[in-house]
């Protein structure tokens, strides 16, 4: 113990940060502040550490070259003793690490922590979204298989939008003029010095501003900011009601983190490391990128955009929504913090929750993409082929060999891209669907010159057959009148 | 020492020591500038496309699309796979052809074709185009991108070189599409 003590002195009588460090640990900080609702920006902070670690394991092994990198990722996988937990232990610590950031970023917004005098925190915390959601993107390009080469093919597609410098824009990002060697080379560099040293200095910046001006109290309904008193009240505050950081505040955060750590471990234990899918070989076109879980209410939101609204919305979203982050804290930089008298802080939050879980979840289903195999592989069930006679049948085999079903689903089978055709017969006429196969439209493509007319009356003669039992086709009441003989010659008494 | 106008020589030596790193840093930053812009400088010594055969006229039959691969002229020993290209080569009547890019003019996903509906399709966004290139439905802006082509003692050229977007569909020195001259 003695010898620890020397030691530390010794030290101490060089560096000279016993005291400060001392100062920092018992600084003290509003009672209520000591709260689970407090644990979120330690945590991020511990889960990048992890990243750090883990990080530097797997640059021991992996190869950042395109014709390697892929084989490089199979050896962690399997050759390595291990490498697959620390890769699982940084995909999963990737994806924990932008849940906690964005929780953490939704627990300050709500207690208005980004109010007077913390503007430069919350927009320094803005930053460290961007980057945490940069080193995702650029993670998820090492991870060089098919998604990570299609994935750099759709940023360089939204890349490419950017007015009169886009395609400058394009060969910048990929380092040429294709996806190949030069653009992996310039992702690692991002990913492991560029965007990991701005995380850094952002994270010392936010931390040193966090102890400056005081962790933010816990808000209390009609306690307003105003910028005239509210240093000398939140001094007051610490003063009268305050405890010292270490340790009344800390050992919830200790015990979150390790927390956390420990679901990383066990999530990275149980699942596994993500992919690598595929190999980035681009003449395998069998492939269905999907981008990793926090970019798929992007993808989704690309599938929904009307082709007119897609650049703009490209180009100019993501300024609007990082402009809006930014100008906050300047906008309502005094008044209520408490969610409790902030409604429409609430409403934000919830609307932007449920817009992005939902475009989450149909991401993970992608309805709107055509199930590429569901012609040859998912055959039409049974029950709709009973009892029909040999054209009706003829037509389903016309459904089936001209990819129909890629893009509609028949008793829950296949493309949900088209409506569901199980009850189309009730919706449209003979004349209707005739029509529809023909000329296409509504988003369907026309079949005109792709079918026989033998094959049109086969496939419209089985889809007239696609009606619930005791439900009646859809049929044209003026198409007997019509028809009728004589009808032509009547008078028009109807006009 | 004071110098005239309350500097001392100090301040000054200062000053001058900052005026000379920044004329260093200026004169330093010219070769980074240029080594970073190195990919887009090349744009302006004639592009990135050269032309390159795809193969033998007789492996794209009459009336049928297939998938042909080019090694990218623009290729370094590092790249691996990822310089070998995709496209759709589709013989029209025997006298003409289209070559499209692999890329959806969407949002760059691969294409897919199938024949029997003589449609492309999209995995990503559920774009679809039809056999002569033109859009069908889905999300993209336009038809996909159609390399142009020439026919030179009986093989296919196509005149590719760069991964083609929607800011920047097939770049090409040549302003009208060659007519094959068989």
């Amino acid at each position: 113990m003695r010898l620890i003590d020397s030691i530390g002195e010794w030290l101490d009588a060089r560096l000279q940060l016993g005291t400060s460090i001392r100062e920092t640990m018992e600084h003290p900080v509003p009672r209520e502040t000591a709260s689970w609702f407090y644990v979120f920006g330690s945590a991020a902070f511990i889960v990048f550490i992890l990243q750090i670690v883990t990080g530097i394991m797997l640059a021991l092994i992996y190869v950042p070259s395109a014709g390697e990198a892929w084989s490089s990722l199979q050896i962690l996988n399997h050759n390595v003793s291990l490498g697959w937990y620390i890769r699982a232990l940084h995909g999963w610590g990737s994806n924990f690490m932008v849940a906690i950031v964005l929780i953490h970023m939704v627990q300050v917004f709500l207690f208005g922590a980004y109010k007077y005098p913390r503007e430069l925190t919350w927009i320094v915390g803005v930053f460290l979204l961007i980057v945490t959601l940069g080193m995702a993107f650029t993670g998820q390009v090492l991870r060089f298989d098919q998604d990570a080469y299609w994935g750099l093919g759709i940023g360089a597609s939204i890349a490419s939008r950017v007015p009169v410098l886009g395609p400058w824009i394009v060969n910048l990002m990929l380092g040429g003029p294709i996806i190949a060697g030069a653009t992996l080379s310039r992702f690692f560099a991002l990913h492991v010095f560029v965007i990991p040293g701005l995380l850094i200095a952002f994270v010392a910046v936010h931390l040193l501003m966090v102890l400056k001006l005081g962790i933010n109290e816990w808000p209390m309904p009609g306690r307003v900011v105003r910028k005239a008193t509210y240093i000398k009240e939140y001094h007051a505050l610490t003063k009268t009601d305050g405890v010292p950081f270490v340790p009344g505040a800390i050992w919830k955060d200790m015990f979150f983190a390790a927390f956390i750590l420990l679901s990383i471990a066990v999530c990275a234990a149980y699942f596994g490391p993500f992919g690598p899918s595929g190999p980035p070989d681009p003449t395998i076109i069998q492939t269905s990128p999907r981008p990793d879980f926090f970019f798929l209410w992007l993808y989704a939101v690309l599938s929904f955009l009307p082709p007119s609204m897609e650049t703009p919305a490209l180009l100019i979203g993501p300024v609007v929504a990082i402009l809006g982050l930014l100008l906050l804290p300047f906008l309502f930089g005094e008044g209520e913090k408490s969610w409790r008298r902030r409604p429409i802080a609430v409403l934000t939050i919830l609307l932007v929750a449920v817009a992005l879980g939902t475009f989450t979840h149909l991401a993970q289903h992608t309805p709107w993409s055509p199930v590429m195999d569901a012609w040859s592989g998912e055959p039409i069930p049974h029950e709709f082929l009973d009892n029909r006679s040999a054209l009706e049948r003829q037509g389903a085999l016309v459904f089936q060999v001209k990819q129909c079903h890629n893009c509609h689903s028949l008793g829950d089978q296949g493309g949900k891209r088209g409506p569901a055709l199980d009850a189309v017969a009730v919706r449209l006429t003979q004349d209707q669907l005739i029509r529809q196969v023909i000329q296409g439209g509504g988003n369907m493509p026309a079949y005109g010159k792709n079918l026989s007319p033998a094959q049109t009356t086969a496939l419209v003669a089985f889809l007239e057959t696609l009606h619930p039992a005791g439900q009646s086709p859809a049929r044209n009441a003026s198409r007997a009148l019509a028809l009728e003989p004589g009808a032509a010659s009547q008078p028009s008494s109807h006009q | 020492m004071t110098l005239p106008g309350g500097f001392t020589r100090r301040d000054v030596l200062m000053k001058i020591g900052i005026l000379f790193n920044g004329i260093i840093a200026a004169i330093l930053a010219v070769p980074i500038v240029r080594y970073l812009l190195s990919p887009v400088a090349r744009e302006r010594k004639g592009g990135y496309e050269s032309w390159i055969p795809l193969g033998d006229l007789d492996q794209f039959p009459s009336g049928q699309t297939r998938l042909a691969t080019y090694r990218n002229p623009v290729a370094n020993p590092t790249d691996g796979d990822t310089a070998d290209i995709p496209c759709w080569v589709r013989n029209v009547d025997g006298q003409t052809y289209q070559v499209f890019a692999i890329n959806c003019a969407h949002l760059g996903c691969p294409v897919r074709w199938f024949q029997q509906s003589s449609l492309f399709m999209c995995p990503c966004h559920g774009g679809v185009y039809y056999q002569d290139g033109s859009r069908a439905s889905g999300p993209p802006e336009r038809g996909l991108f159609e390399y142009h082509y020439r026919i030179e003692n009986g093989k296919l050229l196509i005149d590719a070189g760069e991964m083609p977007t929607p800011g920047h569909p097939i770049a090409s020195n040549i302003v009208t599409e060659i007519r094959p001259c068989v």
